[in-house]
């Protein structure tokens, strides 16, 4: 089976180490969330996964189908088919959002198709997430609001069609309306050909996109993995007894 | 996303750096002398009014210093330059009659077939002098006039003396001086009132001789409620001594006239270019200067705005480049001396491998100039640590009514925005180089299709010259 497995990972940013070995392995074709109090690691992991370059891997390892991401650019990465919606997606002044996406699918597929087949499939995405047809010459991410910023990483999600896709907060800064939109969206891209990771607070968006499997990540480690239910309880209690049951034992 | 320091010669990519063997009838001896100066006015048959203007001008240019603030002009020797050189007997019209050698040097510029044929008028500057020269038929038949400006001072006297040198007077600069004592070449235009000229008027440049500099000079005259775009594009070959371009520049856009100068300058990198472009912008008319440089040892140009009439607007849109060895200066001049003008500056520079740009703009409002209205935007980006950029804003405001604004920024490229782009799949020279043209796109989504197109090529070889 393609799976994304992280193993004993070790993580450094400028000297200090913030994965401390974790361990988790997502499928493709299931839905994965990931939680943890602010400053656990969530978006470190996902920077390190999609192959940021200031993170150092001190120990461990990545595999994606069985082969080993380190030392991959993230541009090779992407053309493996993995793919992150950022939790602050960065502002690329001048280029326009359909540019962009031409260009990024040229890069990922490695061909392009027809530009009209190209637009059809781009407005028809637009539709689905509620996107107004303009922001299609807007520059990238450049004067968007939070929500369209999340928005618009979907979008691309769905032009680039990754086969493992880490969504890193995507459910934070959207109104309820937007969050509705935006979880059928990314419902529509799940099936069997795509794995997820969801890094996620809030237990609301796991209402909209069932997981398969909740994670715990508590300063650096994965604590608790388990079914959905994980994830109601931590709604309702917080961190603290998990941090003691894994403390503790 | 290290190493993007590196850098690439653009200069010795086959396409960009090349010459033909040197064959010309008439070449003088290098430096500059009274001789010298009169030898080429008698060669060109001139009027002797234009005689003794050259004379005049070369007292002024000896007795001026060089320019001392800007870029760094030791380097040229006056004295190592030959100021005139003529390839063939006289400039020729018809394309058949371009001899082989310069049709091969168009070939190398890859200035592609259906263009050389379609575009409306080509002119070539082969060394100092135009060899081809076309121009569509039913432009002649609504009196416009393109033609080299050697031609145009024989054919079109009136207009000619009337206009040359009333932008730009010899006694402006040292250089402005030298152009004007031993000019040759160039492009003469005239617009008549109520003309829309619809297809830009196109121009190339190239210098090919070593030590050889280049005078052309250009007089652009756009009648009342006129309309026109010139174009001119440079590439030059690569030479092992350095080379001086000091042309000049002059163009009268007459009341509700609308002219664009756009010039792509990509000199090899052992060029000076000193150029002096001046315009003068009569009552509501609107003057465009859209200028990027790429090329050259060193740049120093400031494209100016003479805003004369009310309601005039000047629009100094530049985009620079500076690589390895490279200082581009490149500004702009808006001189506010009627009501209600406007004059609106965007610049964006580009500064890697220890290249240096610096923008340099002087903004002068008249007292009476009510209502005037100035905005002045610069952005550099710098691409590694080792490459500089610098803002020399100057401003002489006179009257009280008046709207300024001015910004400039400095900024590198981020490393957030290179994982984002590559997260997508893009390679680190794509990234790069689709970061470069997203900042610089203010001003390339100004130029003609294909000279965005080259734009954007030149800008992709680069960043993949700084990788792996
Ligand atoms: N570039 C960096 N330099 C220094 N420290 C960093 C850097 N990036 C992350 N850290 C630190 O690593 C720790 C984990 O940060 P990370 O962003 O991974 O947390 P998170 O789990 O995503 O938090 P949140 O829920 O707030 O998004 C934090 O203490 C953070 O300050
Ligand atoms: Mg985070």
């Amino acid at each position: 089976m393609d799976t994304l497995d992280i193993v004993n990972l070790h993580v450094s940013v400028e000297g200090n180490e913030i994965l401390k070995g974790v361990d988790l392995s997502v499928p493709k074709g299931e839905v994965h969330a990931l939680m943890g109090p602010n400053g656990s690691g969530k978006s470190t992991l996902a920077n390190t996964l999609m192959g940021h370059p200031g993170y150092q891997i001190t120990d461990g390892d990545i595999r994606w189908k069985g082969e080993s991401l380190i030392g991959m650019g993230a541009d090779e990465r992407a053309r493996r088919g993995l793919f992150l919606a950022f939790q602050y997606p960065a502002e690329i002044y001048g280029v326009s959002v359909t540019n962009f996406l031409r260009m990024a699918q040229a890069a990922r597929f490695g061909t392009t198709g027809s530009f009209s087949e190209f637009q059809n499939t781009l407005k028809q995405q637009m539709e689905v997430l509620e996107i107004e047809p303009t922001f299609s010459q807007r520059y990238l991410n450049e004067g968007f609001s939070g929500g369209e910023k999340k928005r618009h990483e979907i979008l691309q999600m769905g032009m680039l069609k990754p086969e493992m896709a880490i969504l890193d907060e995507t459910d934070s800064g959207l109104d309820i309306d937007a969050l509705k939109i935006v979880s059928r969206g990314v419902n529509d891209l799940r099936g069997p050909h795509m794995g997820m990771l969801l890094i996620t607070h809030y237990q609301r968006l796991l209402n909209y996109i069932i997981p398969d499997r909740v994670h715990v990540l508590i300063e650096g480690r994965v604590v608790l993995s388990g079914e959905k239910d994980i994830a109601l309880e931590l709604e309702a209690q917080g961190y603290d007894w998990v941090k003691e049951a894994a403390f503790t034992s | 996303m290290s190493n993007r320091a590196v850098d690439l010669d653009i200069g010795n990519y086959e396409r960009y750096g090349f010459h033909q063997p040197e064959k010309y009838l008439v070449k003088m001896d290098k430096g500059l002398s009274k001789h010298v100066v009169e030898e080429i006015s008698e060669y060109k048959n001139e009027p002797s009014w234009m005689r003794d203007f050259r004379l005049k001008s070369l007292d002024i240019f000896l007795k001026k210093s060089m320019p001392t603030w800007g870029a760094d002009l030791s380097g040229v020797d006056f004295d190592d330059i030959h100021y005139y050189v003529r390839p063939t007997d006289r400039p020729q019209h018809d394309w058949d009659d371009v001899p082989e050698e310069i049709k091969n040097t168009f070939d190398k510029l890859g200035i592609p077939e259906a263009e050389k044929k379609f575009l409306a008028g080509v002119g070539a500057q082969y060394e100092s002098e135009m060899v081809y020269h076309s121009l569509q038929k039913q432009w002649e038949e609504i009196g416009v006039v393109f033609l080299d400006t050697d031609t145009g001072l024989r054919d079109h006297p009136d207009i000619f003396r009337k206009h040359f040198a009333s932008v730009v007077p010899p006694s402006d600069n040292k250089l402005a001086a030298l152009n004007s004592a031993v000019w040759s070449g160039g492009s003469f235009i005239y617009i008549p009132p109520g003309v829309h000229v619809t297809i830009p008027l196109q121009a190339y440049f190239r210098i090919n001789a070593q030590n050889m500099g280049q005078f052309e000079r250009t007089l652009i005259i756009a009648d009342e409620g006129s309309n026109v775009h010139y174009v001119e594009g440079c590439t030059a070959p690569v030479y092992s001594s350095d080379s001086l371009h000091a042309a000049v520049v002059e163009c009268i856009a007459k009341r509700g006239a609308r002219l664009r100068y756009t010039t792509i300058q990509n000199w090899s990198r052992n060029v000076y270019n000193l150029v002096t472009k001046r315009a003068v912008a009569e009552e509501d008319a609107i003057v465009e200067w859209v200028d990027c440089n790429m090329g050259s040892k060193m740049t120093m140009k400031y494209p100016s705005v003479i805003l004369k009439g009310k309601g005039a607007r000047a629009d100094i849109l530049s985009a620079a480049y500076a690589g390895s060895g490279q200082h581009i200066e490149a500004g702009s001049k808006a001189i506010h001396v009627a009501p209600y003008t406007t004059s609106v500056v965007v610049s964006k520079s580009i500064s890697r491998g220890g290249g240096r740009t610096s923008y340099r703009g002087l903004l002068k409002i008249l007292n009476g100039a009510v209502g005037a209205k100035s905005s002045v935007r610069c952005d550099a980006l710098l691409m590694d640590e080792m490459s500089r950029s610098d803002t020399y804003p100057y401003m002489d405001v006179k009257e009280e009514k008046v709207s300024l604004g001015h910004e400039a920024t400095v900024s590198k490229i981020g490393d957030e925005q290179l994982f984002y782009l590559m997260s997508r799949g893009l390679s680190e020279a794509e990234a790069t180089a689709l970061i470069v043209r997203g900042f610089i796109e203010p001003v390339v989504k100004e130029l003609p299709m294909e000279y965005a197109l080259e734009m954007n090529r030149l800008i992709q070889l680069q960043m993949e010259g700084s990788v792996g």
